[in-house]
């Protein structure tokens, strides 16, 4: 080790240029301050940005506030709707779908992901069929799946599951297989047994991809959600914008949008955190 | 040296492995004999592509003989043991664990008890010189801390044979001659039996007792062995030595016979 510093020493001998020295000194300090929060400004204003039109383009009457609501009219409605009991029993009834639409998916998901990864002839068995589902708009077989389950909890699991599996087999898959060959010879070289090897080497390569795999799959989860409500349901988010929207309730409509919107960024937004906890790892 | 049996043995040894796109037999090494003694150094030239690394993970089982015999201790090599460790040329670290994570490795699949492999681990870590850097993950050490934490890895299991893949191919320069002299104090002081492969012939020569020297592949052969009479320890001054010279010369003209281009 000593002789690895000695080296890099020699290197970054050169005398550094007083200038420099001065620059990394005395940074001008507005700018630091601009570099840090140019990001969260940029983002507020688009944000405020794309909101102040579309209220002022409403009030200017360029757009009928029955047909595409303002900003105002919705944070109204929202007030409103968040306080009754209707709210409580959607938001219930949408979470407890995801809950165990998404968590089936995730099992079901991450086990087939592995075999499948694991076992070359099961993936070659499965591949067509799993291909096919993956590319096909899953979400067409909808109606289908409410003629079997009905319209009770079932039929939204199902949906949900249908839509978020795919995703994460995929994922977890391509994370089993993409193993760096000369960690898994490095296992052999030590003698490990294959559940040696898949403890130690498989499940915490395959642990990025699984986590991207699930970040696809919660998107497509959200869309099971609405799109299962819609088609047959009594409550839920999703359903309230359809009740919404066949009664003329514009400003209830977005009011859902927004619900269902934050939702999923608050769950990208706690996977993401998960990943940095699993990553600690990984250089910053 | 001649009395006591070598520790390994190959016969007649040839390597084969299946093309896995085309489903051809790829002849790596056609007739090779060789034997390595226990406690020496033995370092494997030759060409790129001249088999040098499968002869390398067959020793160490990773894939079988097609024909021959190769043999540990008079016993045939039928797959990986403990007897023998890999140092690889990538420094095949994992990256989601911290050095000492690393080092331990061998260990905890050998189900050396947590207490004892701990110690062990750390007192490679020390051998490589890395105590201070125990805590740091892979990204945060230099390519030549990485390399003495794959040596290091190697060493914890206590093999009777090291096996070094170019472990040093992908270094600057004087990062090379640092770890060059590293390995050598550390198989001084361990009493190791080595077996490296390179394509740099001065590094061959530095480090080795002998070198074989293998033909341009595929379906190589050996060549011709060298034996370097050079003392030890072996120090900067080595390098400057007119002998040390004169058998980078040999090798260099060996290879250069049958390779012009290199």
């Amino acid at each position: 080790m000593a002789g690895d510093r000695v080296t890099t020493v020699r290197v970054s001998s050169d005398p550094v240029p007083a200038a420099t020295i001065a620059a990394s000194l005395a940074p001008p300090r507005p700018r630091r301050w601009l570099a840090r929060y140019e990001g969260l400004a940029l983002k507020t204003a688009g944000v405020a940005g794309v909101l102040g039109l579309w209220e002022l383009a409403v009030d200017l009457g360029w757009g009928d506030p029955t047909q595409v609501s303002s900003p105002v009219r919705v944070a109204r409605a929202a007030y409103v709707y968040l306080g009754t009991a209707q709210f409580v029993e959607d938001i219930a009834a949408s979470a407890l779908e995801f809950a165990a639409g998404f968590g089936l998916a995730v099992a079901v998901g991450i086990a087939l992901g592995f075999a499948i990864g694991w076992f070359r002839r099961l993936e070659l068995l499965l591949d067509p069929i799993i291909n096919f589902l993956y590319a096909a708009p899953r979400i067409a077989i909808t109606p289908l799946i409410v003629l079997w389950f009905g319209i009770d909890l079932a039929s939204k699991v199902a949906v949900i599951f249908l839509m978020a599996v795919f995703p994460i087999i995929i994922n977890t898959a391509v994370g089993v297989r993409s193993v760096d060959g000369d960690l898994r010879d490095l296992a052999r070289s030590f003698n490990a047994s294959d559940w040696q090897t898949l403890r130690t080497i498989i499940v915490p390569s395959a642990i990025p991809f699984i986590v991207t795999g699930l970040r696809l799959a919660i998107g497509v989860a959200f869309i099971g959600v609405v799109v299962g409500e819609f088609v047959a349901a009594t409550a839920g988010i999703g359903f309230s914008i359809q009740q919404a929207a066949s009664s003329y309730q514009v400003d209830q409509v977005f009011v859902g949008l927004i619900i269902i919107g934050f939702a999923g960024v608050a769950l990208t937004e706690a996977l993401r955190r998960l990943e940095t906890q699993l990553a600690r790892w990984k250089a910053r | 040296m001649n009395a006591a049996p070598p520790l390994l043995e190959a016969e007649h040894l040839a390597l084969e492995f299946e093309i896995a796109r085309s489903g051809e037999i790829f002849v790596a090494i056609r007739d090779l004999t060789l034997a390595v003694a226990r406690g020496s150094f033995t370092v494997v030239v030759g060409p790129s592509g001249c088999g040098k690394t499968t002869l390398l993970r067959a020793i160490a089982g990773l894939i079988p003989c097609a024909r021959g015999r190769l043999a540990i201790a008079g016993r045939p090599v039928s797959g990986p043991g403990d007897d023998r460790a890999f140092v690889f040329q990538s420094p095949a670290l994992m990256p989601w664990r911290d050095v000492l994570g690393n080092v331990i490795y061998g260990l905890e699949l050998r189900r050396v008890p947590r207490a004892a492999a701990r110690a062990r681990a750390e007192a490679m870590i020390g051998l490589v010189g890395l105590t201070r850097f125990a805590r740091h993950y892979p990204h945060e050490l230099s390519g030549g801390m990485r390399q003495r934490v794959n040596l290091a890895r190697a060493l914890a299991v206590d093999p009777a044979i090291l096996l070094l893949d170019e472990p040093f191919s992908a270094l600057d320069a004087q990062t090379r001659e640092t770890l060059q002299l590293e390995l050598l104090r550390i198989w001084g002081e361990t009493g190791k039996t080595a077996i490296f492969i390179t394509h740099d012939i001065a590094e061959a020569v530095f480090l080795a007792d002998r070198v074989a020297i293998l033909s341009p592949g595929p379906a190589s052969a050996l060549l011709d062995e060298v034996e370097v009479a050079l003392p030890r320890p072996r120090t900067a001054h080595t390098r400057r030595d007119p002998a040390f010279f004169a058998l980078v010369d040999r090798v260099s003209a060996c290879i250069g016979r049958i390779d012009p281009l290199g």
